[in-house]
């Protein structure tokens, strides 16, 4: 089969590989139809993330058709069409019965504090991805979700990562009803957490980014204030003077790692490598939030460490809540809101790229050219 | 640039505003379900237990090896031994990070050995999307072209010169 073949940073192939095979009795092989690049795989593709190996095959956002299923699972069977949520979880240990389907302690030998995710390095368990014709899903049982016959493949796709991951954003941010929300970061998640941030409530919607085509999208899609940082002196006077002075109630943090805005903490953590990524955006999120608000992380980060205003977070009484999508939890109530039309993920999706030219889909999503929001791969010609 | 203050959006016109809008989800409010947050429930039944084909590294900080885990490319070669050295150290240790990309770094250097061992010279340019720069921003790639080109000039010029101080080159001229 053909699949993704990471070769070392920014550099990515498509080779043959061996089709997968069932490994354990509650797997399941899928057929994969639609995969998704997303921002997080920059991070994978940028080098950035330990324990990311030569050969791995990356994607933790993709759909397919049910091949083959493993003798324990009983809830799907070859020829269903399903989407896969980026988790791999068991559904039964301390973490998943809490709800906790990001945190399964089941999936990951590598380390204890992150889950199993496809094609996400051997630190989160060495799971080969979706970017392939075919992937093996291990706990089928648990994690997959029927598509219904109504939705379109391609926000299917899209409710695997992206759209659960904005709306745990907006949901972790604690949102009360009239509060100003400010998302750092125009990439897809940021653009789904600043729409869902009115889903709860908000009164205004801020997105920060640098580039304006993001931001135009953002101002339409969610509806959004936008501003681009590169014409602002100091983001928290700024944002202060946007909310009386007192600061926003909620700051989310949709860019992780791989964040522009400040040249020091780039040679710092994306070129030296010394900070787990450039902490910019929840440097600026910390600063800008008014005291007792909550700043909601979604951005990932390097597992080692960051320099962050730890003495604002004590001194302003904020609450930092973050952690990875629990996408079965949120999954049946995101259903809903795209068979209501309230969200409507397709329309993130700039550019339908054949899995053949994955190279080409990496480099224009990691570089912004041609107005690059989400490159969606199809495999298997997408059928 | 977006320098000019946006129009303010009346939330009352947003499609769905508030539908999910809930007083208790202040920041305390819990997002596990702390009925299932017993002593009970740490002590689960396990999975079946996947059976390794491969050799599979452990967190020191796992008291057992979790039920599944992928089979995607298992340690090998130099960087494998710094692999197995750094799960000597907790998550919690630098060390272990640090050397785990360290072995990302020889793991690539590895890789284009393999290439060329098995006679495949990997196209670099398209690996890394020439074509992607070449449809979209063919300005930018003509410029790092000429960037390029311009260090492998002065390289080759620097390169020359010091051949040229070499005292192997002014025995010779002297000889002539």
């Amino acid at each position: 089969m053909l699949a993704a073949d990471y070769r070392g940073p920014r550099r990515m192939r498509v080779s043959s590989k061996r089709e997968p095979l069932i490994q354990h009795p509650r797997d399941a092989i899928v057929r994969v139809t639609r995969s998704c690049v997303c921002g997080s795989d920059l991070h994978l593709y940028n080098g950035l993330v330990p324990d990311t190996r030569i050969g791995m095959t990356f994607g933790h956002e993709f759909c397919g058709v049910v091949e083959e299923v493993g003798p324990e699972v009983t809830n799907l069977k070859p020829g269903d069409h399903v989407l896969v949520p980026f988790n791999i979880a068991c559904g039964q240990c301390h973490f998943c019965k809490q709800g906790l389907f990001g945190n399964c302690h089941e999936a990951n030998p590598q380390a204890t504090a992150v889950g199993g995710i496809f094609g996400y390095s051997h630190t989160a368990g060495g799971y080969d991805g979706g970017q392939a014709e075919y992937v093996r899903v291990p706990y089928a049982d648990v994690g997959p979700a029927h598509i219904p016959d109504w939705m379109d493949p391609d926000d299917a796709v899209m409710l695997t990562d992206v759209v659960p991951t904005g709306y745990q954003a907006a949901e972790m941010g604690g949102i009360q009803v009239g509060d100003t929300v400010v998302v750092f970061g125009a990439g897809p998640v940021g653009i789904m957490a600043a729409r869902c941030a009115w889903l709860f409530g908000a009164g205004r919607v801020i997105v920060i980014d640098h580039l304006d085509y993001r931001l135009d999208f953002a101002r339409r899609y969610c509806p959004a204030e936008v501003y681009n940082f590169l014409s602002i002196d100091d983001m928290a006077v700024f944002i202060k003077k946007q909310t009386d002075s007192l600061g926003a109630d909620v700051c989310i943090d949709a860019v992780g790692g791989d964040a522009s805005g400040s040249p020091l903490r780039t040679l710092l953590g994306k070129k030296l490598k010394i900070e787990a990524g450039s902490a910019i955006a929840l440097h600026w999120a910390i600063n800008s939030v008014k005291k007792g608000g909550v700043v909601s992380i979604v951005g990932v980060y390097g597992p080692t460490g960051n320099m962050v205003p730890m003495g604002n977070v004590l001194n302003k009484g904020i609450t930092i809540r973050a952690n990875q999508a629990s996408v079965k939890r949120l999954l049946p109530r995101l259903i809903e809101h795209v068979r209501a039309g309230r969200i409507d993920p397709k329309a993130l999706i700039t550019h339908r790229v054949p899995l053949e030219e994955l190279p080409d889909a990496y480099h224009m999503f990691s570089a912004k050219l041609d107005d690059c929001i989400k490159p969606v791969l199809y495999p298997n010609g997408g059928r | 640039m977006n320098q000019v203050p946006t129009e303010t959006i009346d939330p009352a016109k947003v499609n769905g505003w508030g539908v999910d809008a809930d007083p208790r989800n202040d920041p305390t409010y819990p997002m596990r379900d702390r009925s299932a947050d017993t002593e009970a429930s740490m002590r689960w039944e396990r999975p079946p237990l996947q059976q390794p084909g491969v050799e599979v590294l452990r967190s020191v900080e796992h008291n057992r090896r979790p039920a599944v885990f992928g089979t995607s490319t298992p340690p090998s070669g130099i960087s494998g031994m710094v692999r197995r050295a750094a799960f000597a150290y907790s998550e919690s240790d630098w060390r272990h990070w640090l050397m785990l990309l360290g072995a990302d770094r020889i793991n690539m250097v590895e890789g284009i050995a393999e290439d060329l061992g098995r006679g495949h010279v990997p196209n670099v340019p398209a690996e890394m999307g020439i074509g992607a720069e070449w449809q979209h921003n063919k300005a930018g790639l003509a410029r790092k072209v000429a960037i390029a080109a311009a260090v492998t000039v002065v390289a080759v010029a620097l390169l020359d010169r010091r051949k040229d101080r070499s005292p192997a080159r002014h025995s010779a001229r002297g000889i002539r």
